[in-house]
């Protein structure tokens, strides 16, 4: 990490809902300029990891830093702006036209009507997305359409760390062939610090840099895919990494 | 010539100062009652004052709420029902009567001449040919066959006392008073009973017997005023004073019930043959139409306002419950048992809080807009995707931006189909608010009620019906306008 602070930091962190424990005491530590992505059974927490790093739930004891300073909890929606979200269903805003929903934050942002134009043109261009579809309502584009707009809007305002929760999951096989091509592409151009939850560990070794395996409520093994795959720490971890497709 | 100049210029500044006056004029909802109004109205005009007029206030506690409370100034009443509803003391002398008024600072002026009650009455042919007068001389005619309404077999103060007062011998049997005149008329019965103004008694020929004990409780008409009313306008209206009969009183009620004349004309017909006003005075029966103009100018006041009002009300309130089940309960609970409020007792409830007129109205109004306003606002939010909400905020909106961008705009179709709702039952609640003295297309109603005159009712009606159709379209078209097509009807994205 050559002495820059890594993009997110988690120390001795502990949450649990409805006073059952999830996580007891993770100490981990992601690095910056790379995708990581975060891979392990359904339900060992890994959507939670991922939404306590924007806030969207807070640790019950423990700290979380972003780009080495803590979450401050009390500007979320200025942190949160730094960090790109984007989520399995996508949640594009039905009564917003494909344009208005990519740049809704640019507006609120006030950045200037040339200067949002270059920005979604760039990111359709980078995304292979006709410009045509701009006009568009969510409901009158494919869902492969879809799921690169919901990147587009995560990327707008240029953040430099992008949190993908399962971002590339709901479409089908061959549409995923060619998101993640335009992924890699995205991240050739504009290096940023990525963190991508998924259960789909052919995913996770084709896209990431750097790999989280967890097992319930705590982290297994953490390292590069080469490290995990000739190295694993545990059975667990090598029972997980067979189960790539 | 100077001083005659001076005559002149102090009487054009006295007139300039009364005619600065406004004098409201109030009335019950019945036929009488509004005519007698419209005459004090035409009267006072033409002395110089302007006229408000508050016709059709429902029964006798809206009219006198509405005196006492300062609503209105003058209306017509009967001393009877004055002592009996309103002061409830036997003592029904005018005298009397004002020695307890101007303790509440009104006033009861001299009779209008003729005394409203409960009377006998027979074919004028027959009551000749037997030489009957009096109710007295019934006592020497037994054969004679009484069909009296039921009420009056009843009450107290009804046959049983008269029959004991008069000794009299029949035994009446008991029929329906609107086939009353009907069966004398075809010699089926010989008597009824009957209000001594009735218009059909001119018609159907009958006459009243004399009270010649005084039995009946007198109920003489008389001009009920607040005792601060300008001394002109006092002295204008005891001109009235002892000028109607109860003869008199039957013909105008016949020229409203039987010809279809108007009040105004009626009232103006009086008054001229009176020489009160004078005949040539530019006096011309309002059309139907610029009433009716202004009824729905009056109506479009009253939904409008309560409307925005229960907007500006609901809708924030809605927003700032919506998110806590507990007390959006409460507020449902609480518009909803409003709701169930029938709209004629909510109307007379506001009376004692804000008096007769517009501004109650509105307030009971709003009342009613609240519930489908704030419903269909809290179902609306509640209904929005949560996804959508967690994915404004993880992206970093404010709670205020994702209101204004994401919750507001889901919800706008199904909040616009609130307001619509409340818009719609406000149209058709509001022609009760004539009731209350608050106008509107309710005026007719309420008028052609009393008059049983059903074309009268329409005029009200079916504008009110095709208010409300218009609504419904104009809401239409502001969806259309307002909301993308693929989100119109949307319950959930």
């Amino acid at each position: 990490m050559n002495g820059t602070a890594p993009a997110v930091g988690f120390r001795d962190l502990y949450k649990g809902f409805d006073s059952q424990r999830l996580f007891e005491g993770i100490n981990l530590e992601l690095p910056d300029h790379a995708v990581t992505a975060i891979v392990g059974a359904s339900g060992c927490g890994k959507s939670t990891l991922l939404n306590l790093i924007n806030g969207l739930l807070c640790p019950d004891r423990g700290e979380v830093t972003v780009f080495g300073k803590p979450l401050d909890y009390d500007h979320l929606p200025a942190v949160r702006r730094r960090i790109g979200y984007a989520v399995q269903q996508i949640g594009l805003m039905p009564h917003l036209r494909v344009r208005d929903n990519v740049q809704l934050l640019a507006t609120l942002e006030k950045w200037d009507q040339s200067r949002r134009q270059a920005r979604i043109e760039k990111l359709f261009t980078l995304m292979d997305l006709d410009l045509a579809l701009l006009e568009r309502y969510p409901h009158q584009i494919s869902g492969g359409q879809a799921q690169r707009v919901g990147l587009c809007r995560a990327m707008m305002l240029e953040p430099p760390l992008l949190l993908l929760d399962e971002a590339f999951s709901a479409v089908d096989p061959i549409t995923r062939v060619e998101v993640h091509e335009r992924f890699e592409y995205l991240q050739q151009e504009e290096k940023r610090a990525v963190v991508l939850v998924t259960h789909d560990m052919a995913e996770a070794i084709k896209l990431a840099d750097h790999l989280v395996v967890m097992g319930p409520g705590r982290v297994l093994q953490a390292g590069s895919p080469d490290e995990i795959q000739h190295a694993p720490a545990s059975a667990d971890v090598s029972r997980l990494m067979e189960a790539r497709s | 010539m100077i001083r005659i100049t001076l005559l002149m210029v102090l009487m054009l500044t006295a007139g300039i100062a009364q005619a600065a006056e406004t004098i409201s004029i109030g009335s019950k909802a019945d036929r009488e009652g509004h005519l007698l109004g419209e005459i004090f109205a035409q009267k006072l005009e033409n002395d110089g004052f302007n006229v408000d007029r508050r016709f059709g206030l429902g029964q006798t506690v809206v009219s006198y709420q509405a005196l006492a409370g300062g609503e209105i100034d003058v209306y017509p009443e009967y001393t009877g029902t004055i002592a009996q509803t309103i002061f409830k003391t036997d003592d029904n002398e005018i005298d009397a009567l004002n020695s307890i008024a101007s303790q509440r600072d009104l006033r009861i002026l001299p009779s209008l001449g003729f005394n409203n009650t409960y009377a006998l009455t027979m074919k004028g042919e027959q009551a000749e040919k037997l030489g009957m007068h009096t109710i007295g001389d019934l006592a020497e005619h037994p054969e004679l066959r009484l069909g009296l309404s039921h009420e009056f077999i009843e009450r107290d103060d009804g046959w049983k006392g008269l029959s004991r007062a008069y000794n009299l011998p029949q035994q009446p049997t008991g029929l329906e008073h609107g086939i009353a005149y009907q069966a004398i008329n075809d010699g089926r019965i010989d008597l009824t009973d009957a209000y001594s103004t009735d218009g059909d008694l001119q018609r159907f020929n009958l006459i009243l017997l004399e009270d010649d004990q005084n039995y009946f409780p007198q109920y003489l008409a008389v001009p009920f005023i607040r005792a601060d009313l300008p001394q002109a306008a006092i002295y204008s209206l005891s001109q009235l004073a002892g000028l109607i009969n109860e003869n008199r009183m039957q013909s105008m009620n016949a020229e409203v019930s039987a010809e279809g004349k108007s009040f105004s004309s009626v009232a103006h017909e009086f008054l001229t043959e009176e020489n009160l006003i004078a005949a040539d005075s530019s006096f011309q029966a309002r059309s139907i139409w610029d009433e009716l103009g202004e009824d729905l100018i009056r109506h479009l006041e009253l939904t409008l306002s309560a409307l925005a009002l229960a907007c500006v009300v609901g809708l924030p309130l809605s927003l700032l419950v919506y998110r806590m089940p507990r007390i959006s309960r409460v507020v449902l609970y609480v518009a909803g048992l409003l709701q169930t409020i029938p709209s004629i007792a909510l109307l007379a409830l506001m009376i004692p809080l804000f008096g007769i007129g517009v501004f109650p109205a509105i307030v009971a109004l709003f009342l009613y807009s609240l519930l489908p306003i704030v419903r269909a606002a809290i179902t609306a939010l509640l209904t929005v995707d949560p996804l959508l909400t967690r994915v404004a905020k993880g992206m970093g909106l404010t709670k205020r931006e994702q209101l204004r961008h994401v919750l507001i705009p889901l919800a706008a179709p199904n909040m616009l189909t609130g307001i619509k709702t409340a818009a719609i039952i406000n149209i058709g609640t509001a022609t009760l608010a004539a009731f209350i003295g608050a106008g509107g297309l309710g005026d007719p109603i309420v008028t052609g009620l009393s008059l049983n005159n059903y074309e009268l009712v329409l005029y009200g009606a079916v504008p009110a019906a095709m208010l409300a159709i218009i609504t419904e379209l104009a809401f239409e078209v502001l969806e259309r306008v307002t909301i993308p097509a693929h989100m119109r009807g949307l319950k959930r994205s």
